[in-house]
Protein backbone atom coordinates (compact mmCIF):
# COMPACT_ATOMS: atom_id res chain seq x y z
CA UNK A 1 0.00 0.00 0.00
CA UNK A 2 1.38 3.24 -1.08
CA UNK A 3 2.19 5.57 1.74
CA UNK A 4 1.61 9.97 2.49
CA UNK A 5 3.49 12.47 4.73
CA UNK A 6 1.36 14.58 5.81
CA UNK A 7 3.50 17.40 7.69
CA UNK A 8 0.72 19.69 9.84
CA UNK A 9 2.02 23.60 10.23
CA UNK A 10 3.40 22.99 13.67
CA UNK A 11 5.69 20.20 11.97
CA UNK A 12 3.76 17.20 13.70
CA UNK A 13 4.35 14.24 10.93
CA UNK A 14 1.37 11.89 10.11
CA UNK A 15 2.50 8.97 8.22
CA UNK A 16 -0.23 7.00 6.62
CA UNK A 17 -1.07 4.57 4.09
CA UNK A 18 -3.29 5.20 0.76
CA UNK A 19 -5.45 3.14 -1.25
CA UNK A 20 -4.53 3.83 -4.96
CA UNK A 21 -7.08 5.77 -6.44
CA UNK A 22 -8.58 7.63 -3.38
CA UNK A 23 -7.42 11.27 -3.36
CA UNK A 24 -4.91 12.48 -0.83
CA UNK A 25 -7.64 14.71 0.50
CA UNK A 26 -9.74 11.48 1.36
CA UNK A 27 -6.51 9.69 2.67
CA UNK A 28 -6.17 12.79 5.14
CA UNK A 29 -9.90 12.88 6.65
CA UNK A 30 -10.04 9.51 7.18
CA UNK A 31 -6.87 9.16 9.00
CA UNK A 32 -8.23 12.23 10.93
CA UNK A 33 -4.90 14.19 9.66
CA UNK A 34 -5.85 17.70 10.89
CA UNK A 35 -6.06 20.81 8.62
CA UNK A 36 -7.64 19.77 5.84
CA UNK A 37 -11.65 20.98 5.84
CA UNK A 38 -12.66 19.65 2.41
CA UNK A 39 -16.11 20.93 3.10
CA UNK A 40 -17.35 20.00 -0.27
CA UNK A 41 -16.71 16.75 -0.30
CA UNK A 42 -14.22 16.61 -3.28
CA UNK A 43 -16.06 18.01 -5.89
CA UNK A 44 -13.37 20.80 -6.22
CA UNK A 45 -15.88 23.59 -5.31
CA UNK A 46 -14.45 24.68 -1.71
CA UNK A 47 -10.82 25.31 -2.03
CA UNK A 48 -10.88 23.91 1.48
CA UNK A 49 -8.41 20.91 1.30
CA UNK A 50 -5.41 23.00 -0.06
CA UNK A 51 -2.04 21.80 0.64
CA UNK A 52 1.54 22.29 -0.60
CA UNK A 53 3.28 19.56 -2.26
CA UNK A 54 6.86 19.47 -1.54
CA UNK A 55 8.95 20.41 -4.09
CA UNK A 56 10.74 17.33 -5.22
CA UNK A 57 6.84 15.78 -5.96
CA UNK A 58 5.30 18.39 -7.81
CA UNK A 59 6.36 17.07 -11.08
CA UNK A 60 5.17 13.81 -10.70
CA UNK A 61 1.62 15.17 -10.06
CA UNK A 62 -0.90 15.83 -13.42
CA UNK A 63 -1.29 19.53 -13.26
CA UNK A 64 -4.22 21.03 -12.69
CA UNK A 65 -7.34 21.76 -14.06
CA UNK A 66 -8.17 25.14 -14.73
CA UNK A 67 -11.10 25.11 -11.85
CA UNK A 68 -8.65 24.18 -9.42
CA UNK A 69 -5.83 26.17 -10.78
CA UNK A 70 -8.42 29.51 -10.55
CA UNK A 71 -9.81 28.17 -7.26
CA UNK A 72 -6.06 28.07 -6.18
CA UNK A 73 -5.51 31.33 -7.09
CA UNK A 74 -7.10 33.71 -4.74
CA UNK A 75 -5.75 31.76 -1.90
CA UNK A 76 -3.98 34.06 -0.09
CA UNK A 77 -1.43 31.35 1.02
CA UNK A 78 -1.08 30.47 -2.38
CA UNK A 79 2.34 29.28 -3.16
CA UNK A 80 4.48 27.79 -6.67
CA UNK A 81 3.37 24.43 -5.17
CA UNK A 82 0.01 24.77 -3.81
CA UNK A 83 -2.84 21.97 -5.03
CA UNK A 84 -6.02 21.11 -4.14
CA UNK A 85 -5.54 17.57 -2.25
CA UNK A 86 -9.25 16.40 -3.41
CA UNK A 87 -7.53 16.03 -7.37
CA UNK A 88 -5.03 14.43 -6.79
CA UNK A 89 -5.32 10.17 -6.83
CA UNK A 90 -3.00 7.92 -5.27
CA UNK A 91 -1.09 6.39 -6.86
CA UNK A 92 2.00 3.48 -6.83
CA UNK A 93 3.85 6.56 -8.32
CA UNK A 94 3.30 8.31 -5.21
CA UNK A 95 4.41 6.43 -2.90
CA UNK A 96 5.78 8.22 -0.22
CA UNK A 97 4.86 11.53 -1.28
CA UNK A 98 5.35 14.19 0.94
CA UNK A 99 2.24 16.92 1.64
CA UNK A 100 2.65 20.28 3.69
CA UNK A 101 -0.39 21.17 5.29
CA UNK A 102 -0.99 25.14 5.79
CA UNK A 103 -2.05 26.95 8.67
CA UNK A 104 -5.66 27.96 7.77
CA UNK A 105 -8.14 27.13 5.28
CA UNK A 106 -9.80 29.81 3.76
CA UNK B 1 -17.61 12.96 30.73
CA UNK B 2 -17.31 9.66 28.87
CA UNK B 3 -20.27 8.68 26.68
CA UNK B 4 -21.74 11.00 23.68
CA UNK B 5 -24.59 9.65 21.49
CA UNK B 6 -24.85 10.84 17.82
CA UNK B 7 -28.40 10.42 16.35
CA UNK B 8 -28.08 10.85 12.75
CA UNK B 9 -26.19 9.18 10.37
CA UNK B 10 -25.60 11.89 7.60
CA UNK B 11 -22.88 14.36 6.61
CA UNK B 12 -22.89 16.30 10.55
CA UNK B 13 -22.94 12.71 11.92
CA UNK B 14 -19.94 11.87 10.08
CA UNK B 15 -18.12 14.91 10.89
CA UNK B 16 -18.91 14.89 14.52
CA UNK B 17 -17.59 11.52 15.12
CA UNK B 18 -14.47 12.53 13.21
CA UNK B 19 -14.09 16.13 15.07
CA UNK B 20 -14.66 14.44 18.45
CA UNK B 21 -11.96 12.27 18.07
CA UNK B 22 -9.55 14.76 16.62
CA UNK B 23 -10.00 16.93 19.61
CA UNK B 24 -8.96 14.17 21.76
CA UNK B 25 -12.25 12.19 22.98
CA UNK B 26 -11.56 9.31 24.02
CA UNK B 27 -15.14 8.30 25.25
CA UNK B 28 -17.52 5.89 24.47
CA UNK B 29 -19.40 7.12 21.04
CA UNK B 30 -22.47 5.73 19.87
CA UNK B 31 -23.83 7.16 16.08
CA UNK B 32 -27.07 5.77 16.17
CA UNK B 33 -28.30 6.30 12.52
CA UNK B 34 -32.02 5.19 10.59
CA UNK B 35 -30.47 4.43 7.40
CA UNK B 36 -29.03 1.15 6.61
CA UNK B 37 -25.27 3.02 5.24
CA UNK B 38 -22.37 4.58 7.31
CA UNK B 39 -22.88 8.37 6.98
CA UNK B 40 -22.23 9.83 3.54
CA UNK B 41 -22.15 12.66 1.03
CA UNK B 42 -25.75 13.21 -0.28
CA UNK B 43 -25.16 16.00 -2.88
CA UNK B 44 -23.44 13.41 -5.28
CA UNK B 45 -26.92 11.55 -5.01
CA UNK B 46 -28.70 14.18 -7.33
CA UNK B 47 -25.31 14.46 -9.64
CA UNK B 48 -22.62 11.90 -10.58
CA UNK B 49 -24.35 9.01 -8.29
CA UNK B 50 -27.62 9.29 -10.20
CA UNK B 51 -25.44 9.34 -13.59
CA UNK B 52 -23.51 6.00 -12.57
CA UNK B 53 -20.52 8.46 -12.89
CA UNK B 54 -19.35 7.61 -8.97
CA UNK B 55 -20.27 4.49 -7.52
CA UNK B 56 -21.65 4.11 -4.01
CA UNK B 57 -18.25 3.20 -2.16
CA UNK B 58 -16.96 6.69 -3.13
CA UNK B 59 -19.83 8.52 -1.57
CA UNK B 60 -18.74 7.37 1.77
CA UNK B 61 -17.79 10.13 4.60
CA UNK B 62 -15.22 7.98 5.95
CA UNK B 63 -14.59 4.22 5.32
CA UNK B 64 -15.61 1.35 7.36
CA UNK B 65 -12.45 0.93 8.81
CA UNK B 66 -12.15 4.32 10.30
CA UNK B 67 -15.24 3.58 12.76
CA UNK B 68 -13.33 0.29 13.74
CA UNK B 69 -9.70 1.62 14.16
CA UNK B 70 -11.26 4.95 15.98
CA UNK B 71 -13.74 2.60 18.15
CA UNK B 72 -16.83 4.03 17.11
CA UNK B 73 -20.12 2.00 17.98
CA UNK B 74 -22.21 2.30 14.77
CA UNK B 75 -25.83 1.31 15.05
CA UNK B 76 -27.23 1.67 11.10
CA UNK B 77 -30.79 0.63 10.36
CA UNK B 78 -31.91 2.17 13.56
CA UNK B 79 -34.53 4.58 14.63
CA UNK B 80 -34.36 6.40 17.75
CA UNK B 81 -37.89 5.74 19.44
CA UNK B 82 -37.32 8.30 22.66
CA UNK B 83 -34.84 10.63 24.12
CA UNK B 84 -35.10 11.19 27.92
CA UNK B 85 -33.17 14.46 28.43
CA UNK B 86 -33.83 13.80 32.60
CA UNK B 87 -32.51 10.15 32.71
CA UNK B 88 -30.30 11.24 30.30
CA UNK B 89 -31.16 8.28 27.48
CA UNK B 90 -31.91 7.48 23.97
CA UNK B 91 -34.10 4.05 23.23
CA UNK B 92 -33.63 2.20 20.11
CA UNK B 93 -36.07 -0.50 19.95
CA UNK B 94 -35.63 -2.50 23.41
CA UNK B 95 -32.42 -0.99 24.20
CA UNK B 96 -31.23 2.13 26.44
CA UNK B 97 -27.93 4.05 25.51
CA UNK B 98 -26.81 6.89 28.09
CA UNK B 99 -25.28 10.28 27.15
CA UNK B 100 -23.17 12.62 29.09
CA UNK B 101 -23.58 14.91 25.73
CA UNK B 102 -26.28 14.09 22.62
CA UNK B 103 -26.32 15.29 19.43
CA UNK B 104 -28.66 15.57 17.52
CA UNK B 105 -28.28 15.77 13.55
CA UNK B 106 -31.31 13.83 12.02
CA UNK B 107 -31.65 16.15 8.81
CA UNK B 108 -34.36 16.44 6.93
CA UNK B 109 -36.73 14.33 4.83
CA UNK B 110 -38.88 14.85 1.94
CA UNK B 111 -41.88 16.82 1.77
CA UNK B 112 -44.67 14.51 0.37
CA UNK B 113 -47.55 14.91 -2.28
CA UNK B 114 -51.24 13.86 -0.83
CA UNK B 115 -52.56 13.57 -4.23
CA UNK B 116 -54.61 11.65 -6.04
CA UNK B 117 -52.50 8.76 -7.23
CA UNK B 118 -49.45 10.26 -5.02
CA UNK B 119 -49.25 6.60 -3.94
CA UNK B 120 -48.83 4.69 -7.51
CA UNK B 121 -45.51 3.51 -8.15
CA UNK B 122 -42.98 4.63 -10.29
CA UNK B 123 -43.10 7.88 -8.55
CA UNK B 124 -40.07 8.51 -6.33
CA UNK B 125 -38.37 11.54 -3.74
CA UNK B 126 -34.59 11.95 -3.60
CA UNK B 127 -33.03 12.36 -0.37
CA UNK B 128 -31.15 8.77 0.32
CA UNK B 129 -28.72 6.35 -1.47
CA UNK B 130 -31.94 4.05 -1.76
CA UNK B 131 -33.90 6.82 -3.13
CA UNK B 132 -31.53 6.66 -5.79
CA UNK B 133 -30.68 3.60 -6.24
CA UNK B 134 -34.78 3.03 -6.45
CA UNK B 135 -34.99 5.76 -9.47
CA UNK B 136 -31.89 4.25 -11.64
CA UNK B 137 -33.32 1.25 -11.43
CA UNK B 138 -36.15 2.95 -13.15
CA UNK B 139 -34.65 5.36 -15.37
CA UNK B 140 -32.67 2.56 -17.61
CA UNK B 141 -36.04 2.00 -18.82
CA UNK B 142 -37.45 5.04 -18.26
CA UNK B 143 -38.89 7.26 -21.65
CA UNK B 144 -41.18 10.04 -19.91
CA UNK B 145 -39.50 11.25 -16.98
CA UNK B 146 -41.67 14.23 -15.23
CA UNK B 147 -40.30 16.06 -12.32
CA UNK B 148 -42.44 18.13 -9.80
CA UNK B 149 -41.04 21.24 -8.87
CA UNK B 150 -38.25 23.40 -10.05
CA UNK B 151 -35.68 23.59 -7.48
CA UNK B 152 -32.16 22.69 -7.35
CA UNK B 153 -32.88 19.04 -7.04
CA UNK B 154 -35.46 18.72 -9.94
CA UNK B 155 -33.02 20.81 -12.52
CA UNK B 156 -30.11 18.60 -11.61
CA UNK B 157 -32.11 15.57 -12.18
CA UNK B 158 -33.31 17.09 -15.31
CA UNK B 159 -29.69 17.49 -16.48
CA UNK B 160 -28.93 13.50 -15.78
CA UNK B 161 -32.04 12.55 -16.95
CA UNK B 162 -32.15 14.04 -20.83
CA UNK B 163 -28.62 13.55 -20.81
CA UNK B 164 -29.59 10.38 -21.02
CA UNK B 165 -31.61 10.54 -23.80
CA UNK B 166 -35.37 10.35 -21.48
CA UNK B 167 -37.82 13.01 -22.24
CA UNK B 168 -37.95 15.45 -19.35
CA UNK B 169 -41.23 17.34 -18.10
CA UNK B 170 -40.60 19.74 -14.95
CA UNK B 171 -43.40 21.31 -13.39
CA UNK B 172 -43.39 24.54 -11.41
CA UNK B 173 -45.95 26.31 -9.48
CA UNK B 174 -44.31 29.49 -9.44
CA UNK B 175 -44.07 31.73 -12.18
CA UNK B 176 -40.34 30.74 -12.57
CA UNK B 177 -38.11 28.18 -11.71
CA UNK B 178 -35.60 28.37 -8.50
CA UNK B 179 -37.85 31.39 -7.45
CA UNK B 180 -37.52 30.36 -3.70
CA UNK B 181 -33.71 30.36 -3.93
CA UNK B 182 -32.02 32.88 -6.33
CA UNK B 183 -32.79 35.79 -8.56
CA UNK B 184 -34.89 36.48 -11.22
CA UNK B 185 -31.77 37.05 -13.79
CA UNK B 186 -30.31 33.43 -12.76
CA UNK B 187 -34.05 31.85 -13.22
CA UNK B 188 -33.68 32.99 -15.97
CA UNK B 189 -30.35 31.84 -17.53
CA UNK B 190 -30.90 28.29 -15.80
CA UNK B 191 -34.38 28.09 -17.89
CA UNK B 192 -32.87 29.15 -20.75
CA UNK B 193 -30.38 26.42 -20.45
CA UNK B 194 -32.41 23.61 -19.89
CA UNK B 195 -35.09 24.63 -22.69
CA UNK B 196 -31.56 24.63 -24.85
CA UNK B 197 -31.29 20.93 -24.16
CA UNK B 198 -34.40 19.64 -24.41
CA UNK B 199 -35.79 19.96 -20.87
CA UNK B 200 -39.46 21.53 -21.02
CA UNK B 201 -39.91 23.85 -18.13
CA UNK B 202 -43.83 24.75 -17.24
CA UNK B 203 -43.94 26.91 -14.59
CA UNK B 204 -47.33 28.20 -13.09
CA UNK B 205 -47.92 24.71 -13.56
CA UNK B 206 -49.63 23.18 -10.23
CA UNK B 207 -49.43 19.04 -9.96
CA UNK B 208 -53.01 18.02 -9.23
CA UNK B 209 -52.49 14.50 -9.06
CA UNK B 210 -51.33 11.42 -11.11
CA UNK B 211 -53.04 8.47 -13.37
CA UNK B 212 -51.93 5.22 -13.78
CA UNK B 213 -52.18 1.95 -15.23
CA UNK B 214 -51.89 -1.86 -12.97
CA UNK B 215 -50.70 0.60 -9.95
CA UNK B 216 -47.81 2.13 -12.14
CA UNK B 217 -47.98 5.77 -12.81
CA UNK B 218 -48.54 6.50 -16.41
CA UNK B 219 -49.38 10.65 -16.13
CA UNK B 220 -49.08 13.49 -14.40
CA UNK B 221 -52.36 15.47 -13.92
CA UNK B 222 -52.28 19.61 -13.87
CA UNK B 223 -54.82 21.65 -14.48
CA UNK B 224 -56.40 20.79 -18.11
CA UNK B 225 -53.43 19.18 -19.10
CA UNK B 226 -51.99 15.40 -18.56
CA UNK B 227 -48.29 14.96 -18.86
CA UNK B 228 -46.70 11.54 -19.66
CA UNK B 229 -44.76 9.98 -17.74
CA UNK B 230 -43.54 6.91 -16.98
CA UNK B 231 -40.98 7.91 -13.83
CA UNK B 232 -41.85 11.02 -11.60
CA UNK B 233 -39.56 12.27 -9.21
CA UNK B 234 -40.95 15.10 -6.71
CA UNK B 235 -38.58 17.60 -5.21
CA UNK B 236 -40.60 20.05 -3.24
CA UNK B 237 -38.57 20.56 -0.22
CA UNK B 238 -37.52 19.57 2.50
CA UNK B 239 -39.23 19.39 6.42
CA UNK B 240 -36.36 18.85 9.11
CA UNK B 241 -36.83 15.97 11.57
CA UNK B 242 -37.14 17.87 14.89
CA UNK B 243 -40.15 14.80 16.15
CA UNK B 244 -37.77 13.37 18.38
CA UNK B 245 -36.18 16.81 19.88
CA UNK B 246 -39.92 18.04 20.32
CA UNK B 247 -41.53 15.25 21.94
CA UNK B 248 -38.08 15.61 24.30
CA UNK B 249 -39.48 19.33 25.32
CA UNK B 250 -36.37 20.86 23.04
CA UNK B 251 -37.43 24.07 21.83
CA UNK B 252 -38.12 23.97 18.52
CA UNK B 253 -39.38 26.54 15.48
CA UNK B 254 -38.90 25.26 12.07
CA UNK B 255 -35.86 23.42 12.95
CA UNK B 256 -34.43 22.39 16.17
CA UNK B 257 -33.40 25.76 18.25
CA UNK B 258 -30.08 26.06 18.73
CA UNK B 259 -27.33 28.97 20.09
CA UNK B 260 -24.09 29.84 18.17
CA UNK B 261 -22.69 27.10 20.27
CA UNK B 262 -24.88 24.89 18.32
CA UNK B 263 -26.66 24.06 21.72
CA UNK B 264 -30.06 23.09 22.52
CA UNK B 265 -33.03 24.41 25.22
CA UNK B 266 -30.41 21.66 26.94
CA UNK B 267 -27.24 22.35 28.40
CA UNK B 268 -26.40 18.33 27.35
CA UNK B 269 -28.22 17.99 23.61
CA UNK B 270 -26.67 20.01 20.76
CA UNK B 271 -28.02 19.91 17.27
CA UNK B 272 -26.03 20.21 13.60
CA UNK B 273 -27.15 20.38 9.98
CA UNK B 274 -30.59 20.21 8.03
CA UNK B 275 -32.28 19.74 11.57
CA UNK B 276 -31.29 22.53 13.25
CA UNK B 277 -32.55 26.43 13.00
CA UNK B 278 -29.26 28.58 13.80
CA UNK B 279 -28.30 32.47 14.39
CA UNK B 280 -26.46 33.66 12.24
CA UNK B 281 -23.91 37.00 13.79
CA UNK B 282 -23.10 37.84 10.32
CA UNK B 283 -26.16 37.82 8.70
CA UNK B 284 -27.96 38.81 11.31
CA UNK B 285 -30.96 36.79 11.50
CA UNK B 286 -32.10 32.84 12.37
CA UNK B 287 -31.69 30.29 9.78
CA UNK B 288 -32.55 26.78 8.86
CA UNK B 289 -30.56 25.79 5.88
CA UNK B 290 -30.11 22.53 3.76
CA UNK B 291 -26.55 22.95 2.80
CA UNK B 292 -23.73 20.06 3.63
CA UNK B 293 -21.18 23.09 4.43
CA UNK B 294 -23.15 23.98 7.19
CA UNK B 295 -23.69 20.61 8.55
CA UNK B 296 -19.80 20.22 8.69
CA UNK B 297 -19.32 23.69 10.13
CA UNK B 298 -21.68 23.00 12.80
CA UNK B 299 -20.96 19.02 13.15
CA UNK B 300 -17.19 20.64 13.80
CA UNK B 301 -18.48 23.38 16.81
CA UNK B 302 -20.81 20.93 18.48
CA UNK B 303 -18.11 18.30 19.08
CA UNK B 304 -15.92 21.32 20.46
CA UNK B 305 -18.58 22.88 22.35
CA UNK B 306 -19.63 19.15 23.92
CA UNK B 307 -16.26 18.83 25.12
CA UNK B 308 -16.10 22.13 27.15
CA UNK B 309 -14.48 23.94 24.32
CA UNK B 310 -16.02 27.66 23.33
CA UNK B 311 -16.80 27.76 19.83
CA UNK B 312 -18.98 30.13 18.00
CA UNK B 313 -20.29 29.38 14.98
CA UNK B 314 -20.71 32.14 12.20
CA UNK B 315 -20.43 31.33 8.44
CA UNK B 316 -21.66 32.97 5.43
CA UNK B 317 -23.85 30.29 3.38
CA UNK B 318 -22.61 28.79 0.66
CA UNK B 319 -23.41 26.32 -1.63
CA UNK B 320 -23.08 24.49 -5.26
CA UNK B 321 -25.22 22.88 -8.00
CA UNK B 322 -23.79 20.77 -10.80
CA UNK B 323 -26.03 21.01 -14.04
CA UNK B 324 -24.95 19.62 -17.45
CA UNK B 325 -21.26 20.75 -17.32
CA UNK B 326 -22.02 23.66 -15.30
CA UNK B 327 -20.67 24.18 -11.75
CA UNK B 328 -23.03 26.88 -10.14
CA UNK B 329 -21.47 28.29 -6.49
CA UNK B 330 -23.35 30.26 -4.86
CA UNK B 331 -22.60 32.19 -1.68
CA UNK B 332 -24.16 34.47 0.60
CA UNK B 333 -28.23 35.52 0.26
CA UNK B 334 -28.75 37.50 -2.96
CA UNK B 335 -32.23 38.61 -2.05
CA UNK B 336 -31.04 41.07 0.43
CA UNK B 337 -29.06 43.62 -2.55
CA UNK B 338 -30.28 46.88 -3.24
CA UNK B 339 -27.42 46.73 -6.78
CA UNK B 340 -26.12 43.64 -9.07
CA UNK B 341 -23.02 43.52 -10.87
CA UNK B 342 -22.72 41.34 -14.19
CA UNK B 343 -19.23 40.18 -14.12
CA UNK B 344 -18.76 38.04 -17.94
CA UNK B 345 -21.19 37.32 -20.61
CA UNK B 346 -23.90 34.43 -19.41
CA UNK B 347 -23.85 33.59 -23.30
CA UNK B 348 -20.41 32.46 -22.71
CA UNK B 349 -21.62 29.77 -20.08
CA UNK B 350 -18.85 31.57 -18.08
CA UNK B 351 -19.95 34.46 -15.54
CA UNK B 352 -20.78 36.14 -11.91
CA UNK B 353 -23.40 38.12 -10.53
CA UNK B 354 -22.00 39.72 -7.68
CA UNK B 355 -25.00 40.90 -5.04
CA UNK B 356 -23.95 44.47 -3.30
CA UNK B 357 -25.86 46.19 -0.05
CA UNK B 358 -24.57 49.66 0.38
CA UNK B 359 -21.47 49.24 -2.28
CA UNK B 360 -20.46 45.92 -0.04
CA UNK B 361 -20.50 42.46 -1.29
CA UNK B 362 -23.09 40.13 0.31
CA UNK B 363 -23.63 37.55 -2.43
CA UNK B 364 -22.49 35.85 -5.41
CA UNK B 365 -23.94 33.81 -7.84
CA UNK B 366 -21.05 32.24 -10.29
CA UNK B 367 -21.27 29.94 -13.26
CA UNK B 368 -18.21 28.35 -14.04
CA UNK B 369 -16.43 30.89 -12.56
CA UNK B 370 -14.68 29.59 -9.25
CA UNK B 371 -12.07 32.93 -8.86
CA UNK B 372 -15.37 35.01 -8.48
CA UNK B 373 -16.40 32.44 -6.41
CA UNK B 374 -13.38 32.81 -3.82
CA UNK B 375 -13.04 36.44 -4.17
CA UNK B 376 -16.85 36.75 -3.11
CA UNK B 377 -16.08 34.35 0.29
CA UNK B 378 -13.12 36.41 0.95
CA UNK B 379 -14.46 39.95 0.50
CA UNK B 380 -17.57 39.27 1.89
CA UNK B 381 -19.07 42.26 3.44
CA UNK B 382 -16.12 44.25 2.05
CA UNK B 383 -16.79 47.45 -0.59
CA UNK B 384 -15.64 47.32 -4.39
CA UNK B 385 -15.74 49.00 -6.78
CA UNK B 386 -18.66 48.07 -9.14
CA UNK B 387 -16.26 49.13 -12.16
CA UNK B 388 -14.01 46.87 -11.12
CA UNK B 389 -16.03 43.99 -10.67
CA UNK B 390 -17.40 44.31 -13.98
CA UNK B 391 -14.65 44.95 -15.67
CA UNK B 392 -12.54 41.86 -16.91
CA UNK B 393 -9.56 43.26 -17.44
CA UNK B 394 -8.95 43.84 -13.81
CA UNK B 395 -7.39 40.98 -12.04
CA UNK B 396 -9.87 39.97 -9.20
CA UNK B 397 -6.86 39.04 -7.36
CA UNK B 398 -5.94 42.92 -6.81
CA UNK B 399 -9.35 43.74 -5.01
CA UNK B 400 -7.98 41.21 -2.51
CA UNK B 401 -5.93 42.63 0.03
CA UNK B 402 -2.34 40.69 0.71
CA UNK B 403 -1.98 39.11 3.69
Amino acid sequence: MPSVKFIEHNGTEHVVDGTNGDSLMMIATSNLVPGIDADCGGECSCATCHVLVDASWVDKLAPATETEESMLDLNPDRESNSRLSCQIPMSDELDGIVINLPEFQY
Amino acid sequence: MTNIVIIGGGQAAGQAVASLRQEGFEGKIDLIGEEPSLPYQRPPLSKAYLSGALEASKLLVRPEKFYQDRDVATHLGSPVKHISPQERTVTVGETEFSYDKLLIATGGRPRKLTLPGSDLSGIHYLRTLQDVDNIRAHMATAKNLCIVGGGYIGLEVASVAVTLGVTVNVLEMESRILQRVTTPFMSDFYHQLHTERGVHIHTETTCQGFRGQSGKVSHVLCGNQEIEADLVIVGIGIIPNIELAETAGLACDNGILVDDHCKTSDDNIFAAGDCTNHPNALLNRRLRLESVPNAMDQARTAATNMLGGDKTYATVPWFWSDQYDLKLQMLGFSQDADAAVLRGDPGTRQFAQFYLSEGKIIAVDAVNSPKEFMVAKQLHGVAVSPEDLANLDVDLKSLVPST
